[in-house]
């Protein structure tokens, strides 16, 4: 600005970077460093790893492929990954809705003890994760001998595996929730009820329409952790092929056997749901900033 | 507007015009007593069924001991070098642009997407002698794959993201007039990162190291595959606690992840109070 006007009759050949821009810019040589540092670090990190699963997976042609992923103990696995992400997902998210409710909504005390409990199973060990349900319904565990003489079987069967996942899992959604309701706080829920609607249809029409891209965006995660979930399963899985092998411990027993084709072929289908959850996430991201962004101009 | 009307209003009338809170309490802390609090109470109950030199002889033999040092220690370097280069990454997010800025801002999240198994093999293979980065490490001498330094390798990964997340926001709100009136007043680039930039963002950072040390120090999927589980060498804790379950040595396995447990609730609660100072210093931060 200034610039031109010092000098109005030369045409401006060269746009100058405003002079904030300008002012805190480091040196070029600078810049160019931290940059190589960060792209180097990343692709170390992450593209080498994405390039090779692919890479491995396919180095024996496409019909190798297509037989590891089609094969009846994959398609087992597969299918034990739906049915526990199936299970797990819905029950969190009544979970993360139901807390996010109670936490937002209303004060009472200890709600800052309540909310470090939610975040427990983010801090245990996935071992343990598994460990505890073994200690519950193992041979030595607490029902470990009512439930044999029922002939129920939790352990190393279908029911542990669900647990297990329920567990590494609990948190995600609530976590979502509760900062978004807070932030949101209780005005537009007070005046639908004070014009005469229902708790539920409060709830419906009101609340959750405000709350649904972060209820998708804990879903996605939720569903991302299910399904990937290694450490916990693995505890109380048993690991029987074709019975209790999700998708992630079919990959371990396919690595461990060195048959590594098929091995990478399954864990492919885990990266390609990894980078869908990245790409589902990056849209919500964007619509809620959307959605905020006018907003943000009335405040 | 809205300020005004919720804090005029008494507390009690506005807990009776939200219906729900018996309900939702109440089924959120059936749900919490059920899915966690009852079966993490085992893993306490159970240890009262050792005694008390039993407990101990299994937490301080020297094989689990070896495996803390490998597990903490590893762990510890890799949140310091995401601190490093989560802190570079999130600046050049933050500060510069570039094409592809938004793509590669959405894969800083791929370990936390990327099941640990898969980063597993993946990292086992690459790092391998004849794998594509372990071929390049050979000639020097570099041995990473099932050493120590694989556990290192792994646990810089599922860290990646934490120190990006948490140090990103608060770069993006620091105020840049801060530091231009430092370097205005004559201070070179490095006085202002130092004094200016670096105290903004340090609570961040220092969240984002207890996170991914946090998250390192339990790890499991992601490191087996690398580490090649030597006793004494490259075993980590929660390798060991399973050794200890396929011995069916139960009472075993419980009393050290007792330890683990203790110690993982110690960093949850650092974590908190340090999320605590963040908040509070951005708070105070946004009045001025």
């Amino acid at each position: 600005m200034s610039a031109i006007s010092v000098q109005p009759a030369t045409p401006v050949r060269r746009v100058e970077p405003p002079l904030s821009l300008a002012a805190t810019t480091e040196p070029r040589w600078i810049r160019y460093a931290l940059m190589l540092a960060a792209f180097g670090f990343l692709t170390l990190f992450l593209f080498v790893p994405l390039v090779a699963v692919f890479s491995e997976a396919f180095k024996k042609g496409w019909q190798v492929y297509l037989d590891s992923i089609t094969e009846p103990d994959a398609l087992s696995a597969i299918r034990l990954t739906l049915i526990a992400a199936g299970i797990a997902v819905p029950l969190n998210l009544v979970f993360g809705v139901a807390a996010a409710w109670t936490i937002a909504k209303f004060e009472f005390k200890g709600k800052s003890v309540l909310l470090t409990l939610i975040d427990l199973p983010f801090s245990v060990s996935p071992v343990i994760s598994g460990l505890i349900y073994v200690l519950l319904f193992g041979a030595q565990g607490w029902f470990g001998e009512w439930l044999r003489d029922h002939d129920i079987k939790i352990l190393f069967a279908v029911p542990g595996i669900v647990l297990a996942t329920i567990f590494v899992t609990f948190p995600f959604v609530a976590r979502e929730l509760i900062p978004l309701m807070q932030a949101q706080g209780s005005e537009e829920e007070e005046a639908a009820l004070v014009l005469g609607a229902s708790g539920w249809q409060t709830f419906w029409h009101v609340t959750l329409p405000n709350i649904k891209w972060g209820l998708l965006y804990g879903v996605i995660l939720c569903n991302a952790r299910a399904m990937g979930e290694f450490g916990a399963v693995s505890v109380v899985s048993g690991h029987i092929r074709g019975e209790t092998n999700t998708m992630p411990l079919q990959v371990e027993i396919l690595y461990n056997e060195y048959n590594f084709a098929a091995a990478f072929a399954v864990a492919s289908l885990l990266t390609l749901l990894a980078l869908l959850t990245l790409a589902l996430k990056a849209l919500v991201e964007w619509r809620t900033n959307e959605s905020q962004a006018p907003l943000d101009q009335i405040s | 507007m809205a300020l005004a009307v919720t804090t005029s209003s008494p507390v009690s009338t506005r807990k009776r015009v939200i219906p729900g809170f018996h309900l939702s309490l109440g089924f959120t802390l059936f749900y919490l007593g059920l899915i966690v609090l009852i079966p993490l109470s085992a893993v306490f109950l159970k240890t009262f069924t050792m005694t008390w030199p039993a407990f101990w002889d299994t937490i301080s033999s020297e094989r689990v001991v070896a495996s803390y040092r490998l597990t903490f220690g590893a762990s510890f370097l890799a949140a310091l070098i995401n601190v490093v280069f989560g802190g570079i990454v999130s600046w050049v997010l933050v500060r510069y642009e570039f094409p592809g800025k938004r793509f590669i801002d959405a894969m800083v999240d791929l370990p936390f997407a990327l099941p640990t198994a898969v980063a597993g093999i993946t990292l086992a293979t690459l790092y391998a002698p004849n794998g594509w980065i372990g071929q390049l490490l050979a000639p020097l001498g570099i041995k990473v794959a099932f050493t120590p330094l694989g556990v290192l390798v792994a646990l810089t990964f599922i860290g990646l993201p934490f120190v990006v997340r948490t140090v990103q926001p608060v770069l993006e709100e620091a105020e840049k007039e801060l530091e231009e009136a430092a370097l205005s007043l004559g201070a070179s680039h490095w006085q202002t990162f130092t004094r200016v930039t670096l105290p903004t963002i340090l609570p961040a950072l220092m969240t984002g190291f207890a996170l991914a040390f946090a998250r390192a120090t339990g790890e499991y999927g992601s490191v087996i595959f690398i580490a090649g589980n030597m006793p004494m060498i490259s075993e980590i804790t929660p390798l060991f606690m399973i050794t200890k379950l396929e011995q069916y040595d139960y009472a075993g396995a419980t009393a050290i992840a007792v330890v683990m447990l203790v110690l993982s609730f110690s960093l949850l609660l650092a974590i908190n109070a340090l999320q605590a100072w963040m908040r509070r210093r951005q708070a105070a931060g946004s009045k001025v």
